[in-house]
């Protein structure tokens, strides 16, 4: 397990792009998510609420 | 379209799951090290795939830009849209990762040959397209332009591709081409091939999820978005 | 197709030929200047003047690396297989510099025609395998060729 950890001297580069890769790509899906739900919530409230009025 | 991209996004997003655990294993466990590169090497897996779907997702943006610009149609305004965040993912990863398998193997974070320098435009060039997007004040306005700028910079993509056989660069030519064998072993090369596609699904899923958010958005005042269930969204 | 659209269509076309145009000029006129290095033969071609920096590529020619005992001082010689030159380097070299591997350096020749390079960086082949398949190719004497990347004239298939 540490032998795979170490990376065989090159731990530092092989795990730190692998960090960059999760944060950037899982921070874009992460935000997309949320961002759906927002605007999905206030969007389809909101909607729904101009029909009840009218 | 809007119901259709929410029955799509969850398998996009279950098969990327799949594939990324699968190829991962493959690629950090059961693949051999390289004879010359050692382990360094496995930075390909997240490296390669990234920028291949780079470059993908901007021929994806342009080209529903242009058709966009000549024929009006608004569904290919929201994919150009939809795109533009995870094409920047895909670039900065595929910049990163690229300087940090550069370090140790080339001996330099960075150097201006060809191809890092037409990858690096190839993220101003997304980065603008979304600035323009929110610049100007009218949405058809910003629409238009930002359109107009991804089809011209569509012209760096085959700029890209072929760097490093127009010039002498010191990143290598390809190991995966369309025609002849690959330079690569099976053994490293099947890993590679699934992160490929793992990436491939990750771009549908993140599309399909942007381009709900983008529809429902712009139609917001349409009398079908009141029918909608606000927990699910359908 | 209308004839609005069509007259789009052709206002795109156009706007994309020209832009595709203008980048190939501008590609054309700065090819050497993209260029990242040069080789062995355009230097003694008399490419580039004694003293002014630009870089250099090439491969370490077996069995010419000379390591100074007590300091990091390394002397090699750089071929393209057709012209070579001397080079001295004093520093740390990258993982994958040895003697048969391609490299870039950034210098400059002095007058007695020696590269003294600043910097050393290792260039690696696109040719990924398990070490115990490269010692089988080795033996069969059937590993891949990677010189063709080091001639700007030889055109690698895509």
């Amino acid at each position: 397990m540490l032998e795979f950890l170490d990376m065989g001297g090159y731990a530092f580069y092989v795990w730190t792009s692998y960090s960059f890769a999760l944060i950037l790509l899982g921070g874009v899906v992460l935000w997309s998510a949320l961002q759906s739900r927002k605007v999905r919530v206030s969007t389809i409230r909101r909607a729904q609420q101009r029909k009840r009025k009218s | 379209m809007y119901r259709l991209a929410g029955r799509l996004a969850p398998w996009f997003g279950g098969l990327c799951l799949l594939s990324l655990a699968v190829g991962l294993y493959l690629g950090l466990v059961v693949a051999p090290a390289d004879y010359e590169q050692g382990d360094s090497y496995r930075i390909i897996y997240i490296h390669v795939p990234a920028a291949w779907m780079s470059m993908f997702t901007y021929v994806v943006m342009a080209t529903s830009s242009a058709i966009f610009l000549i024929w009006r149609l608004k569904i290919a305004d929201v994919v150009a849209e939809a795109s533009a965040p995870i094409g920047a993912a895909f670039t900065a990863v595929a910049l990163l990762t690229g300087s940090f398998w550069g370090k140790p193997m080339w001996g330099t974070w960075w150097i201006w040959d060809a191809r890092l320098t037409s990858e690096l435009l190839l993220l101003f060039l997304y980065l603008g397209y979304m600035a323009l997007r929110g610049a100007l004040d009218t949405p058809q306005g910003s629409a238009r332009a930002a359109a107009i700028l991804a089809v011209v910079g569509v012209v760096n993509i085959p700029i890209i591709h072929f760097s490093v056989e127009w010039w002498n660069t010191l990143h290598q030519p390809a190991t995966i081409t369309k025609l002849g064998k690959p330079s690569m072993h099976i053994s490293m090369l099947r890993p590679l091939l699934l992160m490929a596609l793992a990436f491939q699904l990750l771009y549908f899923h993140n599309l399909m999820v942007r381009m709900r958010t983008l529809i429902l958005s712009r139609e917001s005042r349409a009398s079908w978005v009141a029918e909608l269930n606000v927990e699910t969204g359908n | 197709m209308t004839p609005k659209r069509k007259q789009r269509l052709i206002l795109v076309s156009v706007m994309l030929c020209g832009v595709a145009a203008a980048a190939a000029f501008g590609v054309n006129a700065f090819r050497e200047n993209i260029m990242l290095f040069h080789s062995p033969s355009d230097v003694a071609a008399g490419a580039v003047k004694p003293g002014k920096p630009f870089r250099v590529g090439g491969m370490v020619v077996d069995g010419s690396v000379e390591r100074h005992q007590e300091s990091l001082d390394v002397h090699f010689e750089l071929t393209d297989y057709d012209k070579t030159i001397p080079v001295t380097f004093s520093g740390i070299l990258p993982d994958l510099f040895r003697e048969g591997q391609g490299i870039v350096a950034m210098g400059a020749i002095d007058a007695a025609g020696t590269f003294e390079a600043t910097e050393v960086l290792a260039k690696h082949d696109e040719n990924y395998m398990p070490p115990e398949v490269a010692d089988a190719l080795e033996r069969a004497g059937k590993m891949p060729e990677t010189a063709a990347t080091y001639d700007s004239k030889t055109v690698v298939e895509p």
